[in-house]
């Protein structure tokens, strides 16, 4: 039956190349913990993905209670932390996963550089990658403000002084995301909102697809 | 054109095999040992690893409920920030007498600047085509320096941070609905009781919440005037009847 289906799919659409870059291509014995229990090293890239579906997932589920405005931005994580069945364990998962997340790229990261596997051919997926790391800290630094509470605020006040104090744009920077050259309020709020669960999924998103189709395109790199 | 499963392919590629030119990419039986087949084996294997991955994450999410801090409250300038962890090391960083005030550039931008600029271009500086870690050792020995100067960096910050106080500066402070018009209260407000215990009389870094005390009338007395701990003595400068009656006050304050 299944075979049918693939097979209809398959006449009109030739997905056949598409499954293969999926799921029906060989991995070698290096990268296999398998064989080789030190090959674990490889697994860093996968959770780090792992990791990001679930933060794509929690997050997906917090909008559904949370309220991105300075009245009701902490009244509504302290009523889903608090009162909505498993809403801890939610928010649990994508403030705990923000910090698996970064851990796991940084060993992935440690992985590649050690190996050298960034070197030629594979030099573009590498720059990727760290535009990957630099969207995740992004990630970070603005999902820290969303809850409202005190650590949020005075956090995210520092970090707009350091971005106020870049030389020659320092101004415009800070208004561009904090709203208000001065103020630090409602409008920060929905900027940083904004930017947390659109603009910067979005380029993860397109980074790990590219990141992915460089992987298949190129393969893994070969044993040491 | 040859379409539909039983398609060659040129080793790993997507590339169909077309017999007229030999195309290049390496083929991983190139490699010594034991190939496997993505799906279903090999995956079955990730989805395991996954399994054991995601149990240990929702244990530590069981374990540790997520902070949440009292209310941003944009007046509270005694208030101490923090950046999240892995945020840490750019903040001591910044905490250095040669990377801060007239040096920010440095710290800020120049410092990290440098370090993504080079972890960027990695593959452009670093461009012999050895890859084990010991052949090309300036690769190596920069990058084992700068893991080691971002630990050092974050164990030298939260080894100096008073996470006691850090604790308490964000607690939720429970605020119980208390009479203001009171005679009392206006006793409090003008012996500037409440600039430390708070509106609400509940609490702040500063001084412990005034609610449910748990004293006698005389102890409240004494300690106003004599004062306790971090709280000096001769703050009260009201007549004795009125000490009096803020001691009845804060009694009556129950949880």
């Amino acid at each position: 039956m299944l075979n049918k289906v693939y097979d209809w799919i398959d006449e009109r659409l030739d997905i056949t190349p598409l499954w293969r870059d999926l799921a029906d291509h060989e991995v070698p014995e290096h990268v296999n913990p398998a064989h080789h229990f030190s090959a674990f090293v490889y697994c860093f890239g996968g959770l780090t993905f792992f990791v990001v579906v679930i933060q794509v997932l929690s997050g997906m589920f917090l909008t559904m209670y949370y309220v991105p405005d300075i009245v009701n931005a902490w009244e509504s994580v302290y009523y889903l932390q608090n009162e909505v069945a498993f809403g801890q364990i939610v928010r649990g998962m994508h403030h705990w996963g923000a910090s698996i997340v970064i851990v796991m790229m940084f060993l992935h990261t440690l992985r590649v550089f050690f190996q050298g596997a960034y070197k030629k051919p594979r030099e573009l997926n590498w720059i990727v990658g760290v535009l990957i790391f630099m969207v995740m800290l992004a990630l970070g630094l603005t999902g820290y403000l969303l809850p409202w509470d005190m650590k949020a605020l005075f956090a995210t006040k520092v970090t707009l002084d350091i971005a106020q104090s870049t030389p020659l744009i320092g101004d415009m920077l800070k208004t561009l995301i904090a709203g208000d050259q001065h103020i630090i309020g409602a409008e920060t709020l929905t900027r940083f909102f904004a930017i947390h669960v659109f603009f910067l999924p979005a380029a993860l998103l397109l980074l790990i697809g590219l990141h992915f189709i460089m992987i298949r395109k190129q393969g893994i790199s070969g044993p040491l | 054109m040859k379409r539909g499963k039983g398609m060659k392919f040129v080793g790993d590629s997507r590339v169909s095999i077309n017999n007229r030119k030999p195309n290049i990419p390496t083929d991983y039986s190139e490699y010594p040992g034991k190939t496997e087949w993505f799906y279903p084996d090999f995956l079955l294997k990730e989805w395991m690893v996954g399994a054991v991955f995601l149990i240990g994450f929702l244990c530590l999410v069981i374990a540790e409920p997520p902070p949440l801090e009292r209310v941003a409250d944009p007046t509270d300038t005694a208030y101490i920030p923090l950046p999240d962890w892995y945020f840490l090391f750019l903040y001591q960083l910044l905490k250095y007498s040669f990377a801060s005030g007239p040096f920010n550039v440095v710290g800020a931008f120049i410092i990290p600047g440098l370090a993504v600029t080079a972890l960027l271009l990695a593959p452009f500086l670093d461009r012999s085509p050895k890859r084990r870690p010991l052949d090309r050792p300036f690769a190596t020995g920069f990058m084992l320096l700068a893991v080691a100067g971002i630990f050092y960096l974050t164990w030298e910050a939260a080894a100096y941070h008073d996470w006691e106080a850090s604790k308490e500066q964000g607690k939720i402070r429970d605020v119980v609905e208390i009479d203001k018009e009171n005679p009392a209260y206006g006793i409090l407000e003008a012996n500037t009781c409440l600039s430390c215990h708070g509106e609400n009389l509940e609490g702040s870094v500063t001084g412990p919440p005034l609610v449910g005390t748990e004293l006698s009338a005389e102890e409240i007395m004494d300690i106003a005037v004599n004062g306790k701990g971090d709280m000096p003595a001769g703050l009260f400068t009201g007549t004795e009847e009125e000490l009096q009656q803020i001691a009845e006050y804060i009694l009556s304050i129950e949880e």
